[in-house]
């Protein structure tokens, strides 16, 4: 992280223009194409991170089916940083996500599981099970998201204590709703939503989400760049362009590809040719995972989520309350209903994690989610969301997460025990804090 | 006041204002009037309600007793959106900007400009800012930037840009040059005379007696939530205004408000 910041030009306070020839070559170029260095600065450490493990591990971590897993295994507390994002943004904490995520899944597990089976007579494998049970999370996850930033925002209970509250609540609902007891195995399509084999697009879907997404990010910046034409505004120059272009391209078509080079195991390919009527060939047959379900709905919400922070008015209130509360008010904003919606938003985020976790584990438990909250707010602040308020990117909230995830799995591949893998998480979220207030104060 | 002030309808008439926090009278009973291309200078010592007055105006405070008339037409006022829509528009002394977002997020908030598809149309308010900070202070660039990255001046030049952005008709500014070195200061007195000339009716709250002279046609004094009196700035000395704010005496030149010392010494 500290690389990039050290060529960080100063002219920005000098002048209120920065000339250009005033600049070294990395300021030249940063300036050029207007990146976030905070942002390439974990991109920095990310791969620090990466290929350390893999020269420690001997090789084990960089391979398809750990960076597979570990785009699996993110994808819950991605969601849920997401949306810590916009709660940390306007000074707010929300404590309480873990505990909502175990109360939902449970809620979720007993629906399909349970209820509509016993109690209303659907048949197993009815696709209305995990239709009616997922529907039914989300919209507990916004009335619980709706009833704690009703008493935040209006009752002016301190969010702190509203979400500690809620911590101690809905995990001991998630207890009682069963008496404890876990509720297994789920609806056959629901699993779908935990990844795995089947849980996956497969590689010709995967090719395909890839080049729409490299269409997508063509799109937009051409899109950008005639916008400002249209005003005559400063233009970034083409090859800045040009590169930006392909540097997001080769990242996406380079994840899918990874997500392709992992077959399914050998167990599940011979039970797909029986049932299928397919005679092994010499050798096995490849049939490659594709990306996880479970990743595209992350990826789904980081775009959801950015959208909504950077161009809606919505968000754009998010940041202003964060920014300066009395000056929102006096503009005439409705701050305590903005308050409100970003705790129904960080519900339903809540909800769709609980999906993912319980699918994943084929089973509702009481302790779903438990200190996920820990993660997803360290996640948020790794990413660059600063508890003071007012600054936060969904985007780095879901690299942090990336990260966070990267060194727990990363410490289990080196054989590290669990004790030692906390020392270590806790430190980071620490030394990351410290590198991110050391960066502000130079820029 | 009749009397003191021209002929017309007032842009704006506070009559028997009133609000308490708790137990302390903060506005008691306060009356002021403003006319069209009319400066008004609030004067008084910290506390003395002037600020607390304005900001019933702007929306900021609901008053407990008292009525608003904008243009002789009772106005209900009890937000800054209300407010808004009557043309109000306030410079506060903290200049109330979001520090995290950059200029133009700034001119607009609560006001955005949207694209058909319902989305902020940046391009659109950056263009906006671009244009009325130009005419404000041309040598400003730094538009990408969030304000807190500014200086004193260009973000004082940005919460006056955002308060005319919207054509207002009634400009409320509290303490404008308290931030401000002497060009800057010199300036917003260019753009009160400008802003006059436009027939925009300007209150100002000010420490600075001085400039109060240079700029306004009135000035009403406050004291203990009381108004003192209100005088044209030619009927009377800086002196006198002076007793006001410091005494309560009412000079002969001035027309005597509810805060006005009784008895004559």
């Amino acid at each position: 992280m500290t690389d990039t910041t050290s060529n960080q030009p100063v002219a920005s306070t000098a002048a209120d223009r920065a000339r250009a020839s005033e600049l070294s070559a990395v300021g030249r170029f940063l300036k050029a194409t207007e990146l976030d260095t905070r942002m390439l600065g974990m991109v920095g450490a990310l791969l620090v991170i990466w290929v350390g493990i893999h020269i420690l591990s001997g090789g084990l971590f960089l391979t398809p089916r750990n960076l597979w897993n570990l785009s699996v295994q993110t994808s819950s507390v991605a969601i849920m940083a997401t949306g810590m994002v916009l709660v940390i943004v306007m000074r707010n904490i929300d404590l309480s996500v873990g505990s909502v995520e175990g109360v939902i899944g449970m809620i979720m597990g007993v629906a399909q599981a349970e209820f509509l089976i016993r109690v209303i007579g659907f048949q197993l494998g009815n696709p209305w099970l995990w239709i009616i049970a997922l529907a039914a999370g989300v919209v507990l996850g916004l009335l619980i998201g709706a009833f704690q930033g009703f008493i935040i925002a209006y009752m002016e209970v301190p969010a702190f204590i509203v979400t500690l509250g809620g911590l101690l609540v809905w995990r001991g609902m998630a207890w009682l709703i069963t008496s404890g007891r876990t509720v297994a195995p789920l609806d056959a399509t629901f699993q779908l939503m935990g990844g795995g084999p089947r849980g996956s697009i497969g590689a010709t879907a995967s090719w395909i989400v890839g080049i729409v997404a490299c269409a997508a990010v063509a799109f937009a910046l051409l899109n950008g760049r005639s916008q400002r034409k249209r005003f005559s505004f400063p233009l970034r120059p083409v090859w800045a362009e040009a590169l930006l272009g392909v540097v997001a391209c080769a990242a996406i078509l380079g994840a899918v590809w990874i997500a392709n080079s992992y077959p399914w195991p050998i167990g599940i390919v011979r039970q797909y040719a029986l049932q299928n009527g397919i005679t092994l060939p010499e050798g096995g047959l490849f049939i490659a995972h594709g990306i996880a379900i479970p990743v595209l709905m992350a990826v789904a919400t980081g775009i959801i989520m950015t959208f909504i922070t950077k161009r809606t008015r919505f968000g754009r209130y998010v940041f202003a309350i964060g920014g300066n509360p009395e000056a929102a008010e006096l503009a005439g904003i409705n701050t305590r209903w903005v308050t409100m919606k970003v705790f129904m938003i960080m519900g339903v985020l809540a909800a769709i994690s609980a999906a993912i976790s319980s699918a994943r584990l084929n089973a509702s438990t009481n302790a779903l989610g438990t200190l996920d909250e820990l993660l997803v707010i360290a996640a948020a602040v790794i990413g660059g969301t600063s508890l003071a308020g007012g600054a936060g990117t969904v985007m780095g909230a879901m690299l942090g997460a990336l990260l966070m995830q990267s060194l727990q799995s990363g410490m289990v591949l080196l054989g590290i025990d669990s004790p030692l893998q906390s020392i270590v998480v806790g430190a980071v979220l620490v030394i990351a804090v410290w590198l991110d207030t050391v960066y502000r104060k130079r820029v | 006041m009749e009397k003191t002030a021209p002929t017309g309808t007032a842009l704006i008439d506070m009559r028997n204002i009133s609000i308490a926090f708790g137990g302390i009278r903060a506005v008691d009973d306060a009356s002021i009037d403003l006319f069209p291309g009319e400066v008004v200078a609030l004067l008084g010592h910290n506390g003395a309600g002037k600020s607390t007055l304005i900001k019933i105006l702007s929306g900021a405070y609901k008053r407990d007793a008292g009525q608003i008339f904008v243009n002789g037409q009772e106005a209900a006022i009890s937000n800054p959106r209300d407010a808004k829509k009557y043309g109000i528009e306030t410079i506060y002394q903290t200049l109330a900007l979001a520090d995290n977002v950059d200029a133009a997020a700034n001119l607009f908030l609560g006001r955005e400009l949207m694209t058909g598809w319902g989305t902020l149309d940046d391009v659109a308010m950056e263009a906006e800012a671009r244009k009325v900070m130009g005419r404000l202070n041309p040598r400003f660039q730094r538009f990408k930037e969030p304000v807190i990255k500014l200086s004193g001046g260009q973000r004082q030049s940005v919460a006056i840009a955002r308060a005319i952005l919207f054509n207002a008709r009634i400009l409320i500014m509290d303490e404008p040059t308290a931030a401000l070195g002497p060009q800057e200061t010199a300036q917003v007195g260019e753009l009160v005379k400008q802003l006059k000339a436009d027939g925009i009716g300007i209150f100002l709250i000010s420490h600075d007696i001085h400039d109060v002279f240079e700029l306004a046609d009135r000035v009403c004094v406050m004291k203990n939530g009381q108004v003192v009196g209100t005088a044209r700035t030619t009927d009377v000395t800086q002196d006198e205004v002076l007793g006001m704010i410091i005494l309560g005496k009412c000079p002969p030149g001035a027309i005597p408000g509810p805060g006005a010392l009784k008895i004559a010494a």
